[in-house]
């Protein structure tokens, strides 16, 4: 396996290839120019049918593949010495079932906002920021090495950033947005500087020629200790992007953003970038079991630590957010125990039901006429009968219930845990509980009850329109049997497991043992038993607390008890990084440009003038005007040449 | 000839400028540009394969006796620079077209005879020609900022001049030390540039002579803690000086250091290369914190200049393929950048009448052209892939962290504390809640449109296709560094 | 030598030359050094002058060379362009402030 050749390159017209980012980009190009020109359904179309073109052209790739990886060369980038950078595609398992993602869930957002959108003024340039995401999300899925991905990478972060602050009259909704594309620099700085030490030690950026060196064994001037440096920091980039602990605070803030842009980059595509990314370095992570250690944690962390805040939140599309953190934690959790499979199955469950679930969100706040607190909705199944049902699927397919998608991929990733460790497990299953309980309380509150908001908003609510609807149902269909793409392993691996074995080809080469002995079917149906068990439980407890108790969330001003006050507050992790980085960054900034650069680097450049201006000065005083000084002065110079004269100096 | 042909016509443009009046001076001096601006691109079109060797080379005997002589020639480093100049030049006239300048015909003379000292300096193979123009493109600017600038112009432009002249000074003397030291082994003195390559100094002597020459480089770039007259210049001279300034001048010294320092004492520039990384990296770092919370737009340009300025010198020193090359090509990208910062910048001052972030805000919604230019520039600034800055940024960082890679670390910085502080001014400029101004600005028109989209097309050819312009420094690069590295 | 220099100028040893024209300079020195009259510092001066045309006329004399002499008669003429020009200033300095004190004059500077 090891002389593997390097991927083989494509050799045919680009051209088809090409298209597939090109064509939203084309969509980003029309409805940018032609802004306020183009009425909102068909600026809304043109860019759908943009995303429907580049998703039936992946399909054809992907109906065409077969099975051997190749790369398409389009031009050479940035070219120094040996560095070279050429702009290529990389095509194989892993990016096809990533572009799909893109381009069939995209799709469906984008139809689904031609109605959402619709009373929005600006509703091309919407269309045309949505396009462009979906182009650098392509790249970034397409690149065949580092630095392509990272043009997608930061592209996707600047849509993000566009579109976070689409509305933006409301100076929070600006401030989230730079917030979320700053932590996300962070990020970024530190995949920069994992690709330069890439460069160094394997002397390529190539995806291809990368992971060939780093499967032998060739680390340029380094040894293998090297390659868990790299996979840190290229983890520091992950972790920025899909919102891991610390650097996760700017997912909930982004959701100042219009809703199918939370479903689409916050909750199905954008976020996940970091998986795509440790699962296409997979050789890499592979040689480092302890950055695996590192990343299994900070994923399990993460999907507890904000799914207990999600507890407690009443804003829809918060909770909805912190869920999204909480799953992402999982994935990476999966990759951190090296169930790769499993992580990109998570992947594609999650975005199937966690977009189902914004929508349905966007649907419901649609109706309620920009109402997001819950504490104000309530009974909206009747209003609302297909948003409801296909939010109620969302929901039993992130609770873990089978025959729904997300039992499947999360029973995976539940059962690698417990192989590697019992402690992980314990918080993947722990989560697996809350996660239940706080979308049903969601659900519950929503569409349960009477309604508690406005006579107002009571008179207007509606079911949404089709263009809405249809990608709804869709969606929930997916949702509810995704999961059988990747059949557990009880019933013998599934097709996506097969399907991607050979991009984890190198890892199982390194360390075969680490991809797990088969565990026996007793364990494992207690394993699903316990995983179902704990959303059951979690149903359960929702539904005694808020439909039979009929409990409702107290208000913003009441008193809590501690534990819940810092839930409530979100753990004030925001007001510690205000205290810790932005307070003193400002008050350095200020210090440095008050102090330094005005009392030390100018008062010593001044400083210079000044010494010159009084040396003047005082050289000048010897000027009196008075004859008799000069005259005077002059005697003595004359005794003292000749006296210096006389003495033979 | 050539060469020849570029340096005197902005000059006998210049010198026609002062038979004609009002406005039709600067129509003269757009148009004057525009020739030249073809005649660079001529001068492309007409290189030869070989990057790496002076093209267009005029040797004529100024002190013959003396050695010295007015050699002239472009390599590919100096086309690059040459061919930015006379790009910028007419876009920066084009620019001021829409203030009413006293003496315009003084005004636009003066800054044709910049322009000519500037490409003399890009063009110059002899220490003294060098020299010369690296004075004669002090002066006029000295006059534009003093002459045309804002309240505290005076003192703020005799700060500038002192400063530099300083440098300059010291650079003389450093050079008049060569071209001595150049007839040390009996051969007669000469101060070509090719006899400089060829003196075999002592690592102290070269230590000293790269502290007196980088002074007067240091300062114009300007390397921190030597920045100070930089923000109050660029606040206080006229929008066109300004972008002189920055987006051409500030490269003198750049370039300078690279023809000019690097090759020649290159065991002096490893004695000091330590210091000079450390105080670069600093220099970013401080830019930028200090950018943060400028509120004046112009200062703000000023500091994040500076910022991005200490990267390209960190690059420089990196002494790597890469670093260099990254310099060459961020050169070109802060040149574009920055002359846009500061137009759209005196756009918005023109129409609001005030530079105060504070003051501005919800603009956009008035002005979608603006908008998307000021914000297309804006991300080729903060280095946004595809966009130039990127290129550059992206092989100067590379070239730190392969010189020392906590270094690299640190100036890599600059990608957060950048978005920081640009996405800040711009949320606070044009996004918001409406402001006085956002319902009575008007958006732009067709004579800045012409200025700014020729940016904003450099800004994407850059950013996707560098090759075209790293593929003209690249051999010229290289044989730098076969020089210092010898 | 010797023998060329006539009897009657040695009888006056060179040395009396010297001393005296050295105490008539020192003299001139002095009084311009202390007065504050501008029409006697200018005689002062002129004090000077003449100690060096006597010591000139004495070396002249007594190495029989006539160089020096000729030299003194430069000197007197000089001086006499410079005695009118002087006055001259001074006169206009009178009439402009009534007074030759040179301590009044003390704008000359930069």
């Amino acid at each position: 396996m090891a002389e593997q050749a390097p991927l083989a390159v494509f050799t045919g017209s680009p051209l088809l290839y090409v298209l597939i980012p090109l064509l939203p980009f084309l969509g980003f190009l029309i409805n940018g120019l032609l802004n306020r020109r183009l009425s909102g359904t068909v600026a809304g179309g043109i860019s759908s049918l943009a995303v429907l073109g580049s998703f039936l052209l992946s399909l054809m790739h992907f109906v065409q593949f077969t099975g051997t990886p190749y790369t398409v060369h389009l031009f050479d980038w940035i070219s120094v010495g040996s560095l070279h950078i050429p702009f290529d595609y990389q095509i194989d398992q892993l990016s096809l079932i990533m572009l799909l993602l893109v381009t069939g869930v995209g799709f469906l957002i984008h139809v689904y906002s031609i109605g959402y959108m619709h009373h929005d003024e600006n509703v091309g340039k919407f269309f045309a920021f949505l396009n462009l995401f979906v182009f650098s999300m392509l790249l970034l899925v397409m690149g065949a090495n580092y630095v392509i991905l990272f043009i997608g990478w930061e592209g996707v972060g600047l849509c993000s950033y566009l579109l976070i602050g689409f509305w933006n009259k409301h100076t929070a909704f600006n401030n989230a947005a730079k917030k979320a594309f700053i932590i996300n620099r962070i990020g970024d700085l530190g995949f920069l500087l994992g690709i330069f030490l890439i460069y160094q030690t394997f002397d390529s950026v190539q995806y291809g020629e990368v992971f060939q060196k780093a499967a032998a064994g060739q680390f340029g001037p380094y040894t293998v200790a090297i390659v868990t440096v790299i996979t840190l920091l290229l983890f520091v980039g992950a972790m920025g992007k899909s919102a891991q602990l610390p650097l996760y605070t700017w997912l909930p803030d982004a959701m100042a953003g219009p809703t199918p842009v939370s479903a689409l980059i916050h909750a199905a595509t954008m976020v996940t970038a970091g998986i795509y990314m440790v699962l296409r370095s997979n050789i890499l992570y592979t040689l480092s079991p302890d950055t695996l250690n590192v990343v299994a944690w900070i994923g399990g962390l993460t999907a507890l630590f904000a799914a207990t805040i999600g507890l407690a939140q009443n804003d829809i599309k918060k909770v909805l957010a912190y869920s999204t953190v909480s799953q992402l934690g999982y994935m990476f959790l999966a990759l951190g125990v090296m169930g790769y499979t499993s992580s990109l199955f998570h992947v594609l469950t999650h975005a199937f039901f966690k977009a189902l679930m914004f929508l349905g969100a966007g649907s419901v706040i649609h109706a309620m006429s920009n109402e997001q607190d819950i504490r104000n909705m309530g009974g909206l199944r009747k209003a609302l009968p297909i948003t409801f049902l296909t939010f109620l699927i969302g929901c039993l397919a992130i609770a873990g219930i089978p025959p729904f998608s997300g039992f499947f991929s999360k029973d995976e990733i539940l059962t690698h845990a417990f192989e590697h460790n019992k402690i992980l497990y314990g918080i993947g299953l722990l989560t697996a509980f809350l996660t239940a309980f706080y979308m049903f309380r969601l659900l519950f509150l929503t569409f349960f009850g009477e309604f508690r908001g406005t006579e107002e908003q009571k008179h207007h609510l509606h079911e949404s329109p089709a263009t809405m609807t249809l990608p709804l149902i869709v969606l929930a269909i997916l949702a509810a049997v995704g999961g059988f793409m990747n059949a557990p392993l009880v019933l013998g691996k599934g097709y996506l497991a097969d399907f991607l074995a050979p991009l984890f080809a190198y890892s199982k080469q390194t360390n075969p043992e680490a991809f797990g002995a088969e565990i026996d079917h007793a364990t494992e149906y207690m394993l699903i038993g316990l995983s179902v068990a704990a959303g059951v439980l979690g149903i359960v407890f929702a539904y005694v607390q808020y439909v039979s108790r009929r409990v409702r969330p107290a208000d913003d001003a009441s008193q809590r008890g501690f534990l819940e006050n810092l839930v409530y507050h979100k753990y004030y992790v925001d007001e510690l990084y205000n205290t810790l980085f932005v307070k003193p960054s400002m008050f350095l900034s200020r210090g440095l440009h008050d102090f330094v650069e005005k009392r030390v680097v100018d008062a010593g450049v001044n400083g210079v003038g000044r010494g010159v201006f009084g040396g003047s000065k005082l050289l000048g005083s010897l000027q009196t005007g008075r004859v008799e000084t000069y005259l005077l002065l002059m005697v003595i110079g004359i005794v003292v040449v000749l006296a210096l004269n006389f003495m033979k100096f | 000839m050539l060469t020849a042909l570029l340096l005197i016509w902005p000059v006998a443009a210049a010198l026609l400028l002062h038979f004609v009046r009002g406005s039709a001076a600067r129509a003269l001096a757009f148009g004057a540009s525009l020739v030249e601006l073809v005649l660079a691109i001529y001068a492309a079109f007409q290189f030869q394969t070989d990057y790496s060797l002076p093209h267009f080379e005029l040797d004529y005997a100024w002190l013959a006796s003396a050695g010295i002589h007015f050699h002239i020639g472009m390599d590919g480093l100096s086309l690059l620079l040459v061919l930015l100049t006379a790009f910028l030049v007419p876009l920066i006239l084009l620019a001021s077209f829409r203030h009413e300048y006293e003496n315009p015909s003084v005004f636009y003379a003066l800054v044709l005879f910049m322009q000519s000292g500037l490409i003399g300096v890009f063009v110059a193979l002899d220490a003294f020609v060098f020299y010369f123009f690296w004075e004669v493109a002090l002066i006029p600017i000295y006059f534009l900022a003093g002459v045309w600038g804002g309240e505290r112009r005076v003192q703020v432009t005799l700060k500038f001049f002192i400063y530099t002249v300083v440098g300059s000074l010291l650079m003389l003397a450093g050079f008049v030390y060569l071209y001595y030291m150049t007839g040390a082994t009996g051969a007669a003195r000469s101060s070509d540039l090719s006899a400089f390559y060829n003196l075999n100094l002592s690592t102290e002597e070269q230590s000293w002579v790269f502290l007196l020459i980088f002074a007067a480089f240091a300062i114009k770039m300007p390397l921190f803690p030597l920045h100070s007259w930089q923000p109050d210049t660029y606040a206080e001279a006229p929008a066109p000086a300004t972008m002189l300034l920055s987006g051409i001048m500030l490269k003198m010294g750049i370039y300078g250091t690279l023809r000019w320092l690097m090759p020649v004492v290159p065991l002096g520039v490893s004695r000091w290369v330590g210091l000079i990384m450390v105080l670069a990296v600093i220099g970013v770092i401080y830019g930028a914190l200090i950018a943060i919370r400028q509120r004046d737009m112009k200062r703000l340009i000023a500091f994040s200049s500076l910022s991005h300025v200490g990267l390209m010198i960190a690059g420089m020193f990196s002494l790597t393929a890469v670093g260099l090359q990254g310099t060459v090509i961020q050169m070109l990208a802060h040149g574009v950048n920055v002359v846009g910062m500061f137009f759209i910048a005196d756009i918005i001052e023109r129409r609001t009448g005030t530079r105060q972030i504070p003051e501005l805000g919800g603009l956009t919604r008035a002005t979608p052209l603006l908008s998307v230019t000021f914000l297309v520039i804006l991300l080729g600034t903060v280095a946004l892939p595809l966009t130039n800055g990127f290129v550059g940024e992206f092989l100067l960082l590379m070239g730190v962290y392969q010189f020392n890679p906590w270094l690299g670390a640190v100036a890599g910085l600059t990608i957060v504390f950048g978005a920081v502080y640009l996405l800040r001014m711009f949320q606070r400029v044009m996004l918001g809640p409406d402001s006085s101004f956002s319902a009575v600005i008007r958006d732009l028109t067709g004579a800045e449109l012409a200025v700014l989209v020729p940016l904003v097309v450099m800004v994407f050819w850059i950013g996707l296709f560098p090759g075209t312009f790293m593929h003209i420094s690249e051999p010229a690069v290289n044989k730098l560094l076969v020089l210092i590295n010898r | 030598m010797e023998s060329t220099i006539p009897e009657v100028i040695r009888t006056v040893p060179l040395q009396h030359y010297v001393f005296f024209a050295a105490a008539l300079f020192s003299i001139g020195v002095l009084g311009v050094l202390t007065r504050r009259n501008a029409i006697i510092i200018f005689m002062c001066v002129e004090l000077m002058l003449n100690a060096v045309n006597v010591l000139l006329a004495a070396f002249s004399a007594y190495r029989a060379d006539p160089n020096g002499q000729v030299f003194v008669f430069f000197i007197m003429a000089v001086a006499a362009a410079e005695v009118a020009v002087g006055l001259g200033i001074i006169v206009m300095i009178y009439r402009n402030i009534q007074n030759t004190d040179v301590n009044l004059l003390d704008r000359l500077k930069w």
